[in-house]
Order: C-alpha cells, then structure tokens, then sequence
C-alpha cells in the first residue's frame, strides 16, 4: 500500500503564471467548438428552407402566385409539370380555418386551467396536477387521431348536427350533404384537447408572476377572488395568454397525423366548418406523399415551405409576445 | 376569559386568504352539490341530454345557477365571485374529460391485443387482420428503441451544447440563438420529415437513419431549451470559485457545471424523447415501415410503434384496429416511463 503524498512547492516549481486577464488557448478553442455546436440550430433551420425552396423552385416557377391562389391538385400524366396543376389554397384554408377554431375551442380551457391552478388550489395539489398535464402534453399525436376518429367521432357528429339545426342558418354552420363524419370541426375539437396543456403551461407562467401586492391590494379593498383576478391578473397575463394561445395556433397549424386520421381531405376552399369535408397542407403531405410521382413530390416539397413559412411566423410572434410578457413581469 | 375574547377578535379581523382552499369553504360546497345533482338528474331524466356527458353538463349547468342564488343571498358581488369559481372549476375539470377517456380507451382496448407473445413476435407471418393471439410489436418497440437511440446521440450533445453556449459562454449571439431554437420548436413534424427525405431518403433509401435524423431536428429544441433552464439554477457562487481556484472555463464546465447539473441534463434528455417518442408524420416520410423484426438501421425501411399503430389503423378492420390500440398502449406506458425517469432524476437534482 503506497501513500500518494503531495510534494511541497519548492523555489524551483512550476514558473508562476502570469496574472492576465486574456483566456488561454484551451479556453478559445472551447469556446470555439461549444459557439459551432450551437450554431447547428441555426444551420439546420437554414437548410430546411433552402432544400424545401431548391426542390420547390421549379414548382413555384411553373405556377408562380398560383401555387398559394388555385387549389386544384392534379398530377396530369405525372411526367412532367407541363399538364399537371398544384395549388395549396384549398389546404392553406383549411389549416387555417381548423387551426383558429382549435384556438378558440382551448380558449376558455386554457384560462380556466391556468386560473384554477394558479389562484384555486394549494400547492401540492397544483404540483400533482401541473406534472399530470405535462404528462397529457406528450400523448402523441397520433392516440389523439386514433381518440378522435374511434371515440369521440361518434359523440361529435351528434353534436355538429345539433349545432347544425339550430345554428344552420349561419353560413360556416350549413352543410349541403346531411354527413357531420371527419369535418374540420372534429379535427379542431381534437386539436383544440392538444393545445390547451401547451398553451396553459405559458398562461400559467405568466399568470403566476402577477404582482401579489396588487393582489393584496384588491383584497383590502374587499375585493372578491374573482375582483382580483379581473381587476390585476387577467389584464397583466393578456399577452401571456395570446402568446400561449399563438404557440398552440403554430402547432395546431402544422399538425400532420391527428388531422389525417380525423378529417376528409378535399380540395376545394370550403367554409363549412361541420360538413365532412376539409383541407390541411401536413396531412396533404403526408396523404399524397405514398403515391407521388417525382413531380408531385417537388409540389409536395413546395407546400411544404409555404408551411414552415408560416408557422415559423406565427411562432416567431408568440415568442416575441411570451419575451416581451415576462420582461413586463420582471 | 380576555384572553379567549382577544383571540376570538383575532380570528374576526385576521386577513382572509381566499388563495387557501379552507375546509370550511369544502363544507360550505355540500349543500349546492347535492341540489345541483338532483337537478341534474331531472334534466337528464325529463329532457334530451342523455348519458354521463349529459350529466356532467347539465350538472355544470345547474350549479352554476344555484351558485349564483347561494351568493345573492350575501351580495351580487359573492355572486359573480361564486360562479366565476364555478366556470374556473369546470374549464379545468371538463378539460379532463376527455384525457380521461383517451387513458381509459387506450388501456382498456389495448388490454385485449396484448398476450405474452406481443412482445416476442412481429408481423412477418401474421397480417393486421389475423386473429388476435398471433404475432407481435417486437420489431416496432425494437425499430422505436434503435431510431430513438440514434436521435438522442445527435439531439442530445447539440442541445446541451446548445444551452451551454448560452448559460457558459455568453457568446454575443445568446439572445438570437435562443430565438432559433424556439422557432426550430416550432418546426412541424411533417416540414422535419419532408426535409431529411430531400436530403437522405431520395438519395439512399427509407432507413432508420433517416428517421432519427428527422426525430433528432425535432428533438434538439426541447433537449435545449430545458437543459438551459438547468444550467441556469447551477449557482454562480460554483462558477466563481472554480475560476477563483485557477480552473479555466473548460475545466470548469466539464468538472463543475456539468456534473452539478447532471440529473437535470438526464430529465431533459428524458422529456425530449418522450417529446419525439410518438411523432408519426416523420417516420412516413423517412424510416417508413416493416413488418419484420430488422436490426439493420440503413438501406431498408425500419418498424416503429407509431408507425405500427398507423399501418394498423389505415388496415381498418377491428383485430386490425385493437391491434392499433394495443400499439397505442405500449407507446404511451414507454413514454410515461421516461417521464417518470425524467420525474426522478429532476428530483434528485433539486436536492
């Protein structure tokens, strides 16, 4: 057994270093590496959309403005562009449409949730309720399609044809063909029971940062709960919660397989929200992209960018809404 | 005796805390419970809302109106306090309807797909609409296991290094990297997919290559953006005294910061796989699917549990559909796995 023992420093030890306040060169070249490595982010958002566009491009030459304004889809003879026309109109619509009503379907879901976890119940609970919706957050979304389609269908069906006869007289509401099956607002409902545990885990954020002597104020003033809640935490969590709800907008508006299973697809721009028929540019993707030709794919390509344009977009603004939010908070 | 009256004063003027659910108010809830029930009931016995769903609306409904009859009696103000409580309450509980119901279908249909040769089998020899004690998921949970393996040894070292650059060196690009992970958080998982197949797929071949590379795009924002919050909470005291001792920033990074932070990176690794564990739209595009049990990552197309579930649900038949539902519930008990892991080593981490 051998006694590691530490010598001593002596006269002529290891030279003192020189007191600078420069890095050394181990130093640079970590922090070299660690800047390139954060740099792949940017470098593979820059290459999805120069390889959409570059694959795309011939697309967007052929049909110009028309690619975003027709929606018809037809692959012609399938070999070449010349006979064949693409147009996303019809999909853009429809992933519009589906995605703003999901919006609205989570709104008063997710303000409730926020709420009641934020300012109704004690800690433990809320730190037992706030990891069981995480947990709902990352059902994926194809057992909400398989949900959707098997289970709630049915149920949601009677309630469009409800919907449909008293409310029929409101154009989106009217239907042509007595069919309530895969309509956009099935898939909206669907969307919607996505995005409410993304866009409250935001609102909440927000929420909870609301000034407490505020609270405390309106209180002493004899304020109910619910005065206090309108009175400081609604106003200061507003663009927390059109932030949260932006956030869940983006990802509603690029949801592919929830979306596919739960609506027909067609390609004709349509606003009748109940019938069983509807666009959405991911599940046109993902439907047309088993039997496409070469040419098609280039279409499919092209319809791809103009979605993660958009998206991005609407991302790009939430983002900036949430950071804005809680500087305000700070 | 003065002192019980003081004290009884007390309690009168103490401060209310209206945020503190007290036993009192649990007490004062019975009364409107149960007549909001009975008239519930008779709404569901007299008129067209029907069912549980019927109930649990017209239950709402009712409790609503008689909340705001039990507030009148004080002033409007309790009123409106007492049914905004209510539709507070009930945007939160109806919310968790429907989860519910997708756990219950979920384990309840899949319960009927799942035998001990489930796991064992896969479906070269068996078709989807087959009878239910044949074949298996081995080659889906198997592909799953490898793509996810491959994403997480892309995704993973990019994202920490991602969140260093922001939480270690401080570069000047910190404010406009963090915004590009959250747009790239934003990417939808079809937009992933389309890409990677312009890039490897129509070059070489569906693998499942391609498929974590997809997933790893998809992967690397969540792995970034949640090791950034850990690294944020290692403290700085750590930092200074590491430089205070001679370290350089290397050094202190890789002997202090990181293992300071290490169940958190492992809660972050966790959540970003469970983010990707479930994504379909890019495996269509990429890994594409197989019915048979392959180890082979490259050139050929590779099975996985969310592709199982969709290639059984495109067949349509109803064994072809409970095998669906069986996928459905192997896939989520994997990703409440790895959120309890995640759960663990994050409290390890607080300690």
């Amino acid at each position: 057994m051998s006694i590691a023992t530490v010598e001593k420093p002596t006269a002529d030890g290891p030279p003192r270093r020189a007191i600078t306040n420069q890095r050394n060169a181990s130093d640079k070249r970590f922090r070299a590496v660690v800047t390139a490595g954060a740099m792949f982010a940017f470098l593979v958002l820059a290459l999805i959309a120069s390889f959409l566009l570059f694959r795309g491009f011939e697309v967007f030459k052929e049909f110009g403005f028309g690619f975003l304004t027709s929606s018809t889809w037809d692959s012609g003879t399938g070999e070449s562009l010349n006979g064949a026309s693409y147009g996303v109109a019809a999909m853009l619509v429809g992933s519009v449409i589906i995605a703003v009503m999901a919006m609205f379907i989570a709104l008063p879901f997710v303000i409730g949730t926020s709420l009641f976890l934020e300012y109704y119940i004690g800690k433990k609970i809320r730190a037992v309720l706030v990891s069981i919706l995480d947990l709902m957050a990352a059902i994926p979304s194809i057992i909400y399609g398989l949900w959707g389609y098997l289970v709630l269908m049915p149920h949601a069906a009677g309630w469009a044809s409800t919907i449909n006869k008293y409310f029929g007289w409101i154009p989106i509401f009217k239907v042509d063909v007595e069919n309530f099956d895969a309509s956009p607002f099935i898939s909206a409902l669907v969307l919607g029971l996505m995005i409410i545990p993304i866009a409250s885990s935001v609102t909440r954020e927000v929420y909870s940062r609301a000034p407490q002597d505020q609270i405390s104020a309106a209180y002493a003033l004899g304020g109910s709960r619910w005065g206090a809640l309108k009175a400081v935490v609604l106003p200061f969590g507003k663009s927390g919660l059109i932030g949260g709800m932006l956030l869940g907008l983006g990802r509603a508006l690029g949801e592919t397989v929830a979306v596919l299973l739960t609506l027909n697809l067609v390609f004709k721009v349509k606003f009748q929200v109940l019938a069983s028929a509807g666009g959405n540019v991911a599940s046109l993707i993902a439907s047309r992209f088993g039997e496409a030709g070469p040419f098609e794919i280039k279409a499919l390509m092209a319809a791809g960018l103009v979605l993660f344009t958009l998206t991005l977009l609407v991302n790009f603004g939430a983002s900036i809404i949430v950071s804005r939010s809680a500087k305000a908070g700070q | 005796m003065s002192n019980a009256s003081t004290s009884s004063i007390l309690q009168e003027v103490q401060p209310r805390k209206p945020w503190v659910n007290r036993s009192q108010s649990v007490r004062e809830m019975v009364k409107p419970t149960l007549i909001a029930g009975i008239i519930a009931i008779a709404i569901v016995l007299f008129t067209g809302l029907a069912g549980p769903l019927g109930f649990y609306f017209s239950f709402v409904l009712a409790f609503i109106v008689v909340s705001f009859i039990d507030g009148m009696r004080h002033d409007k103000v309790k009123a409106i306090d007492k049914v905004m409580t209510t539709l507070v309450t009930a945007g939160f509980a109806t919310a968790f309807i429907p989860w519910a119901s997708i756990l219950f279908t979920v384990f309840q249909r899949g319960a009927s797909a799942i035998y001990f040769g489930y796991f064992t089998h896969d479906m070269s020899y068996t078709s989807a609409d087959d009878e239910l004690g044949m074949g298996g998921l081995s080659h889906a949970l198997v592909g799953s296991l490898l793509i996810l393996l491959m994403a997480s040894i892309i995704a993973i070292p990019f994202g920490i290094v991602t969140a260093l650059y922001i939480t270690e060196v401080k570069g000047k690009l910190s404010g406009l990297v963090r915004v590009i992970v959250q747009s790239m958080s934003g990417v939808p998982s079809i937009v992933a997919g389309l890409f990677v197949y312009a890039v490897v797929v129509s070059r070489y071949s569906f693998s499942g290559v391609a498929g974590a590379i997809a997933l790893s795009i998809l992967m690397l924002p969540t792995v970034a953006r949640t090791s950034e919050e850990v690294l944020k909470l290692v403290p700085d005291d750590l930092r200074s005294s590491a430089y205070a001792l001679g370290a350089s920033q290397m050094a202190t990074t890789f002997r202090i910061v990181l293992p300071t932070a290490r169940s958190g990176l492992i809660t972050a690794s966790m959540l970003g796989l469970a983010r990707v564990a479930g994504e379909t739209a890019p495996l269509i595009l990429t890994a594409y699917y197989s019915a048979v049990y392959s180890l082979k990552v490259t050139g050929q197309p590779l099975a996985s549990l969310p592709m199982y579930i969709f290639q059984n649900f495109s067949t349509g038949t109803d064994t072809a559909l409970t095998r669906a539902w069986g996928g459905a519930a192997v896939l989520l008990s994997f990703i409440f796995i790895l959120f309890i892991i995640a759960r663990i080593a994050g409290r390890g981490s607080r300690k």
